[in-house]
């Protein structure tokens, strides 16, 4: 993993002065909220229903196990006792005081950690593949790409008051488990020519109020070349963007409005100026970064034999565990989507819990997936058995990833300040309803996903199956939409109809599924699959008909 | 029935104003009626309240009932979590 | 008003009269300029004026054939959560533009920093702001992580020599 040096450290130290400078300021009414509120959300600080909200980056979502107990700590001493994992890496508290934020920062720092720029309308938390470096199939380790990213983007003196804020994406395996298409700037690392690394380049991904799937401005830049050509697509955004409506700030619209051709042409022309300008960090930066990253002291002798005997660990083993690279080891996903829970809370008795069991087996790190669960990246498959026991205990093994259960939502209204309805009651509503383990895998993988507002925290124009909550006179209502992925199969879903009440839209989602299971040409193909073979038709009928 | 309502700001708790001061209860809500709009600019401009604002409530015997959701959630604390916020109080 | 001002960068400087640049803020070894400031539209090589303003939405690069004739750019900043004006003043640093470049109107405190990296080396806050403050937060932090017109070295040259 990644770890600070003097330089880094002084820089976020600094940002904690800064920003404890900042809150003075406020609390001695030296500055207004209109002034302070910018400052405050460029470090993770929101003001939502109840409280402050506390987002703070979790990069490329990878966590030590020393990180994971200061996220432990700051749950116990500054909140009430548990977190909220986000859908871009992030973590987020919700009980958070003003007054204490500084010191929660000075905390976090300690443990190298920040909430910089996880808000604002700047470059965001850099995110990537929860699988990166253990992954089978991806040509190389993203995250030390990402990590130059990471700093790059960090008080990035021309792009910190972008027309609206900016999230990018990185990947290095065709199997996209970042949703890159669906991000402002996506890179997947590839192989070009003659076997030099590089990244494609998609541009002009997002959801929100008008969902777009990015567009690919170049196949292949090298990886020596890649910071200048992001800072060329940033400054055509940061120039052209629109600034005369929130709702057509994003890049996507840019994109969509200039064509993507004329887009990348400006995009090549703005970076055949800067590329000379000697923007790239060396090679042996990444070298640097790229040595902290070194695969773990792997267990030579480790054994491929699993002992399957125990039923209750074959289903997890089947639905949780992946592949591994490393002869011997898996990938172990452990669910925060306990039936009834609420999708992507952990406790801080979780999270210490999750911290120890990723020293025991697991070379101490941990991984946040943009589907609000965690992941032990390198685990012996003869410690599989010691870690489910241990993760049922906590109920943390519930073996439903990519099942209808393992549903993203949003904080929705029970929070969110932006929010018009409730969305973790209704995730919680359709888990109870298919709570049966066997229902589940008769279904098979069916993505479910609930945003309580148009900005799509919720990623619901990205679901299998989506659900949009918005605002009927004052009453919450939802829309469902189908056909969404934000995998590499990305599409956006479409709106099946009419909305729902709160009741009646679990009911829908009942009655889509059992369509599909008529249709569908045998177990074996997907919900998704389904309805792009045969389009909405089918499920209007079960729904409307 | 309307009432002034927003944040601490060192805090971040949901106020309400009570007729002299402010409330964590929303049952000590008083309608501010006509005095709305002066009661909502002092406050603003106080700059010691955030996201302050006025919000249309009905009387019922268990005290006013925001209009919506939302002010209704602020009210209580988390639907889904009954054990925070000012509901876990009373 | 004129306590916040001291607009006395270079030593032993005189003290300029209390005008409106009283307002400006200078990190210049050179006198800040005060003659007369046109907009870009109104702006001709031929017109032979030595300071032109540029909006929000003007395209810096306009003024790339006749930087080396120009004392001043001001860029203006309407509001400052328009942020165009610093990639203005980066390509026109780029372009090698050495005379004074002055962000003008919404400067606030908490932006000074990103104005320095830029390239801006005077500055025309609506609202003054106090020099004490202003040299606090450019020295708050040590490092950088972008190489950027202000010359600074990023950290990735200073791990690798």
């Amino acid at each position: 993993m990644y770890s600070y040096d003097a330089y880094d450290q002084a820089i976020v130290d600094a940002r904690v002065d800064e920003f404890r400078d900042q809150v003075a300021r406020r609390l001695a009414n030296e500055i207004t909220e209109d002034q302070f509120k910018p400052l405050r959300l460029m470090n993770g600080l929101y003001l939502q229903l109840h409280a402050y909200m506390l987002r703070i980056a979790i990069p490329y979502g990878t966590l030590s196990a020393k990180q994971m107990r200061m996220l432990a700590y700051v749950a116990r001493r500054y909140d009430r006792g548990y977190g909220h994992f986000t859908t871009r890496q992030n973590i987020q508290y919700n009980w958070i005081k003003l007054a204490e934020a500084p010191d929660l920062m000075a905390d976090l720092a300690t443990a190298e950690m920040h909430a910089i720029q996880t808000s604002g309308n700047c470059i965001r938390n850099i995110s990537s593949d929860q699988f990166a470096g253990a992954a089978a199939d991806e040509v190389a380790d993203p995250r030390p790409y990402a990590e130059l990213l990471r700093q790059w983007s960090s008080f990035h003196p021309e792009f910190s008051y972008l027309p609206r804020k900016f999230k990018i994406a990185v990947i290095a395996s065709d199997t996209d488990r970042a949703a890159i298409q669906l991000h402002d700037i996506g890179l997947q690392l590839v192989r070009g020519p003659g076997g030099n690394l590089g990244f494609r380049v998609y541009v002009g991904g997002g959801m929100g109020r008008t969902p777009m799937i990015g567009h690919v401005v170049r196949d292949f830049i090298p990886v020596g070349q890649y910071l200048s050509y992001c800072e060329a697509i940033l400054r055509v955004y940061n120039r052209y963007g629109r600034r005369d409506n929130i709702y057509k700030a994003r890049i996507k619209i840019l994109v969509h409005e200039l064509g993507a051709v004329e887009f990348t042409r400006q995009v090549e022309a703005e970076w055949a100026e800067m590329e000379p300008l000697g923007l790239d960090a060396p090679a042996a930066e990444y070298d640097r970064i790229r040595a902290q990253f070194a695969e773990p002291d792997y267990d030579l002798a480790a054994s491929d034999g699993i002992d399957r005997g125990d039923p209750d660990f074959a289903l997890w083993l089947d639905q949780n565990v992946h592949p591994h690279k490393q002869p011997g080891y898996a990938i172990a996903t452990i669910s925060l989507k306990p039936v009834g829970g609420i999708p992507g809370d952990a406790t801080a008795e979780q999270m210490d819990l999750i911290a120890d069991l990723a020293d025991r087996y697991a070379f101490g790190e941990i991984r946040v997936t943009h589907s609000q669960n965690l992941v032990l990246a390198h685990v012996r498959k003869a410690d599989l058995y010691s870690l489910w026991a241990a993760l049922a205990e906590a109920d943390l093994a519930t073996p439903n990833l990519d099942l209808v259960t393992d549903i993203i939502a949003c904080p929705g209204l029970d929070y969110c300040a932006l929010a018009n309805a409730r969305s973790i009651p209704v995730a919680q509503q359709i888990a109870e309803r298919f709570a049966s383990l066997d229902r589940q895998h008769d279904i098979g993988e069916l993505k479910i996903k609930v945003s309580g507002c148009i900005n799509a925290c919720g990623h619901h124009h990205a679901g299998h199956i989506g659900i949009l909550g918005v605002d009927r006179k004052g009453e919450e209502a939802y829309q469902l939409s189908l056909g969404g992925s934000g995998a590499e199969d990305a599409s956006l879903a479409k709106i099946l109809g009419p909305g729902f009440s709160e009741a009646g839209v679990v009911d829908a989602v009942e009655k889509v599924i059992e369509a599909y299971r008529t249709v569908r040409t045998g177990p074996d193909e997907r919900f998704l699959d389904t309805y792009r073979r045969v389009g909405d038709a089918p499920f209007k009928a079960a729904v409307y008909g | 029935m309307r009432l002034l309502t927003g944040n601490v700001l060192e805090t971040g708790d949901v106020v309400w104003w009570d007729g002299t001061g402010w409330s964590r209860h929303l049952h000590d809500a008083a309608d501010v009626g006509a005095d709305g709009e002066a009661l909502l600019a002092a406050t603003l401009a106080a700059e010691r309240i955030n996201d302050a604002a006025l919000v249309d409530a009905a009387p019922t015997a268990d005290g006013p009932r925001p209009r919506t959701m939302r002010e209704r959630v602020r009210g209580a604390g988390p639907s889904v979590r009954r054990d925070l916020g000012v509901q876990a109080d009373v | 008003m004129a306590e916040v001002q001291d607009q006395a960068a270079v030593a032993g400087a005189p003290s300029p009269p209390e005008t409106a640049a009283a307002a400006v803020l200078s990190f210049r070894a050179q006198p800040l300029y005060d003659g007369p400031v046109v907009p870009l539209v109104e702006f001709t090589s031929a017109s032979n004026t030595a300071a032109v303003r540029l909006d929000p939405g003007d395209d810096a690069r306009a003024l790339l054939p006749h930087l080396a004739g120009l004392r001043l750019i001001e860029v203006a900043f309407p509001k400052y959560r328009d942020g165009r004006g610093y990639s203005a003043a980066a390509i026109l640093r780029a372009a090698g533009y050495a005379g004074e470049l002055r962000a003008a109107g919404d400067v606030l405190l908490d932006q000074v920093v990103f104005m320095r990296r830029v390239g801006f080396d005077s500055l025309a806050p609506a609202t003054p702001l106090d020099r004490a403050a202003v040299d606090a937060a450019l020295a708050r932090f040590p490092f950088v992580y972008q190489p950027a017109a202000d010359g600074r070295t990023p950290v990735w040259a200073l791990r690798h020599g």
